[in-house]
């Protein structure tokens, strides 16, 4: 059994030096002040007071939170139906389908994202199709909705991907147990397939707000240099303005949040009344 | 739940490929434009290829970007599946603390993973560039390795490796004779995650490069600033080049699936 226990302690190095030393960094960074001798930093909360204090900051993060709100919702709305109709099929057809979901996210996601800027132009195919039915043209890039759109087209693999796994677990006996019972098809929908399922959704939407949260180059291509999200400001932070203290305690800021949401989403989980088990 | 979809679930999944391949398509078309334009096709031309084989930084970043992350893959899946080996067999205290650990890059947002590695590096007194960048991919790269090896060693039964042993097998020869085989599909799947991981990566690689080594996200995001159509020539290039992988990676089970079966 001791035998090959050696092979983890390079591993061991290497995660310490690798991934522990640049997490302590970053919260070095955040309660210091800029200085140039390690030996003289001083413990200070100045750059969370100086984020807290300034409206554009507070205005950059409560956009940035909303944006992702919003992208998780329409992920949801549109991924449940979408992994619904595919759990439905056969077997085989729903490998098919969650193959061809799964291939546009194996091809590079700047790439694919930059595909978009083409589309929704002023004079792009979305409004020349407008243009044909004599409407539009609608202004869609650099706006919340092409930054929206951005984000969902890259995140809802994601969140389809689960909703289907928590889909095809499902037991299947529970639903002929309800027709048995005289459900209809709505009731045992509502009753049963879809609390079983709620966990397969909350771990997608897990995966979608979290990198909706922190994307920064999904505003800069759809939304331009004007539209500025919270990792927007980590990245002038790090590689324009060089203020590496206060762009770590944004980072901070942000990591909290994220695990905040992330613990909330975890409780509504194990919550009995909406995991079906306390029906 | 094993019905025919009816209209509306053929109308679903219509839609959902437009949605999903409507991009990818568009970006194909339009390599193969006449003009400069990204909303008008004007004929077909082959200029845009010409122009990115022809583009020095377009080539380095392909070439970049291939070679990190065949590095990075061979590195990490070696490195992850000794380390996994490692962990199966180590205490309690210590394999949950490395999992712990090991969590966080594949948790944690990119941002804060790209930005501890910079300052990481240069506290370090480290130049940013190849190096670095190889690196930081072999730190993202790992842990999936190890998330995707583990559970196989888990299921794995202790003794047989023992035995080899005691029947005069040199560790390394029962590493690579017995435990191996038994964990190859985890470490395949595990080489893929991690190739796939390095290819796409822009956040990190954008943060920990420097000395003008780009791959193509990072050359994606730099040149679209201006119109660019050669971006599209090398998209559709990187799109048949993934198509093709995936097809063969989900063609030839079936195709062996049905020769086993005739005979």
């Amino acid at each position: 059994m001791k035998q090959f226990r050696s092979m983890v302690y390079p591993y061991v190095g290497w995660i310490a030096a690798m991934i522990v030393l640049p997490m302590l960094l970053i919260l070095l960074y955040a309660f210091t002040t800029p200085g140039n001798d390690v030996a003289t930093f001083r413990f200070t909360l100045d750059n969370f007071s100086r984020f807290f204090s300034d409206s554009v900051f507070l205005a950059v993060l409560q956009r940035s939170l909303l944006i992702a709100v919003l992208t998780t919702i329409i992920c949801v709305l549109l991924g449940y139906p979408i992994a619904y109709t595919i759990a439905r099929g056969s077997e085989k057809s729903s490998m098919f389908w969650v193959l061809m979901i799964t291939m546009p996210t194996w091809i590079n996601m700047m790439v694919r994202t930059y595909a978009w800027v083409g589309i929704l132009q002023d004079d792009g195919l979305v409004n020349s199709l407008l243009g044909l039915l004599g409407l539009g043209p609608i202004k869609m890039m650099y706006t919340t909705f092409a930054v929206v759109l951005g984000m969902v087209y890259n995140f809802i693999p994601f969140m389809i991907l689960q909703i289907h796994t928590s889909l095809t677990k499902m037991d299947k006996s529970y639903l002929e147990a309800a027709a048995d019972l005289g459900a209809d098809r709505m009731q045992s929908f509502l009753r049963i397939t879809l609390p079983l399922s709620l966990p397969g959704v909350l771990s997608g939407i897990t995966l979608v707000f979290l990198p909706a949260v922190s994307s920064f180059f999904i505003p800069k291509l759809l939304g331009g240099g004007q539209y500025v999200l919270i990792g927007n400001v980590i990245e002038t932070q790090f590689l324009t303005s060089g203020d590496w203290n206060f762009g770590s305690a944004i980072s901070l800021i942000m990591a909290v949040i994220i695990m905040l949401s992330m613990y909330i989403t975890r409780k509504v989980d194990t919550d009995p009344a909406t995991n079906g088990k306390g029906d | 739940m094993e019905q025919k979809r009816g209209i509306g679930g053929k109308l679903i999944l219509g839609l959902t490929m437009l949605f999903f391949y409507l991009p990818i398509l568009y970006i194909i078309l339009f390599s193969f434009n006449g003009t400069r334009s990204l909303t008008h096709f004007d004929g077909f031309s082959l200029q845009w290829y010409q122009k990115m084989f022809a583009d020095r930084t377009m080539m380095e970043a392909v070439g970049y970007t291939i070679l990190i992350a065949v590095l990075s893959t061979i590195i990490s899946t070696t490195f992850g599946t000794l380390a996994a080996i490692g962990l199966s067999r180590s205490k309690r205290v210590l394999r949950n603390v490395v999992e712990q650990i090991n969590n966080l890059p594949v948790l944690n947002p990119e941002i804060v993973t790209a930005i501890g590695l910079l300052m990481f590096f240069s506290a370090l007194g480290v130049s940013k560039g190849f190096g670095t960048m190889l690196l930081a991919h072999i730190m993202f790269c790992t842990p999936y390795v190890i998330l995707s090896v583990s559970p196989k060693l888990r299921s794995l039964d202790p003794n047989l490796a023992d035995a080899a042993l005691d029947l005069g097998a040199t560790p390394f020869q029962a590493l690579i004779k017995v435990i191996v085989p038994q964990i190859l599909p985890g470490i395949v799947s595990g080489a893929l995650i991690a190739f796939t991981m390095s290819f796409d990566d822009f956040i990190i690689s954008y943060f920990v490069t420097g000395n003008g080594v780009n791959n193509i996200s990072i050359l994606v995001y730099t040149m679209s600033k201006r119109v660019n159509p050669s971006i599209n020539a090398l998209s559709t290039l990187i799109i048949v080049l993934i198509t093709a992988a995936l097809a063969v990676v989900n063609i030839v089970p079936i195709i062996k699936e049905r020769r086993s079966k005739h005979r």
